[in-house]
């Protein structure tokens, strides 16, 4: 029997968009912690956080809420706890 | 680009048990030699930084397994 | 305040079911040089480290629970249809009886994780020599780790957390260096 909460192909792609991106903020960032003054580095960042923005968007619209707390809108029903998580896919 | 590996030379005593390798290697990452990262250094595009695991080149250190090095072909 | 992200830093694919190669892997869950003991360490050395660094260890600590949730996906993905014959021919068979199919916090050898592995001195050079130590330890473990798989899908994760620590011992060296500038001195430009 097929699993109705297999995510399609969609999904792995846009997934794989997302880390790319959120993976440069992250390197970005460690390089900011020691390089404060690199302006250049600093604009990078934030371009990356307005398409990191978009990137977020068309991926919870699709597939739910990526974070908890307040930080994503929710539909009704309340999608984040639904399967499936990090680990299963 | 430097070699990120050395070689070494290890005794070979004439009682050891297990086929000997004649040469041994260790691995020397960049950030051993780098220093304070200067500013605007060449980067990768995201996907390929996310594939590597670094944002810069001069920063990567690959790892190619037992498999791949001189040693483990020398013993096949 | 943290807040989660329902995804993984970096995808995380093995190829077979595999309960030995998890065996092996949990030394990064919760060994010595494992990623719990990184984000634990980093994390509370970081209240008593001077202003300028406290950011990068924040960070850094913080990235190691998404390669914590990283290894625990191997683990889990290793694991999770492996009957209790498998996992005993694995030598699982005593963490079998112990946690079922749960993940532990304990290292290849089935010791559990302690508060012994990590430290925190309260003196920034000794702390962060600890912490480059750590990460180079860390890329050392993943080089093995690599060496003991042929499943080029986990070889791939495991390659990419090596990376990480590779990023994580520079940046901590130039944490170092930053300690290091006069900073009084400075204020007389």
């Amino acid at each position: 029997m097929s699993d109705p909460k297999r995510m399609d192909a969609r999904y792995y792609e846009l997934l794989e968009q997302l880390q790319a991106v959120d993976f440069v903020l992250v390197d970005l960032n460690l390089y900011l912690d020691t390089h404060p003054t690199d302006v250049q580095a600093i604009q990078q960042y934030n371009h990356y956080v307005q398409a990191r923005w978009n990137l977020a968007q068309e991926f919870e619209r699709l597939y739910g809420p990526l974070t908890h707390f307040g930080h994503s809108i929710s539909n009704a029903p309340w999608r984040w706890s639904e399967s499936p998580w990090p680990w299963e896919v | 680009m430097y070699s990120q590996e050395r070689v070494y030379h290890p005794y070979v005593g004439p009682f050891d048990p297990c086929s000997p390798h004649t040469a041994k290697t260790y691995v020397l990452p960049p950030e051993v030699f780098l220093g304070f990262q200067p500013p605007t250094l060449a980067q990768f595009p995201p996907m390929e930084a996310l594939r590597r695991g670094v944002l810069w080149p001069m920063l990567y250190s690959p790892y190619h397994g037992r498999g791949d090095r001189p040693e483990a072909r020398d013993a096949e | 305040m943290w807040k989660y992200e329902k995804k993984l830093q970096y995808p995380v694919r093995v190829s077979r079911c595999d309960p030995y190669m998890a065996k092996l892997l949990l030394e990064q869950y919760g060994g010595a040089d494992g990623e719990l003991a990184a984000a634990l360490r980093y994390l509370n050395q970081r209240y008593t480290i001077p202003p300028k660094v406290i950011g990068l260890l924040t960070d850094i600590g913080t990235e190691e629970f998404a390669h914590l949730e990283m290894i625990a996906t191997m683990v889990y993905k290793l694991t999770k249809d492996a009957t209790a014959e498998a996992l005993r021919a694995a030598g699982l068979g005593d963490h079998y009886v112990n946690h079922g199919h749960a993940l532990f916090y304990q290292n290849a050898s089935g010791v559990p994780w302690t508060a012994t592995y990590i430290q925190a001195k309260g003196d920034p050079i000794a702390d962060l020599y600890e912490d480059i130590a750590a990460e180079e330890k860390a890329r050392a473990t993943y080089q093995w780790l690599i060496d003991m798989t042929d499943d080029v899908d986990l070889q791939d994760s495991l390659k990419f957390l090596r990376e990480r620590e590779v990023i994580h011992a520079q940046r901590f060296r130039e944490a170092v260096e930053i300690l290091k500038e006069d900073q009084e001195k400075k204020k007389f430009y």
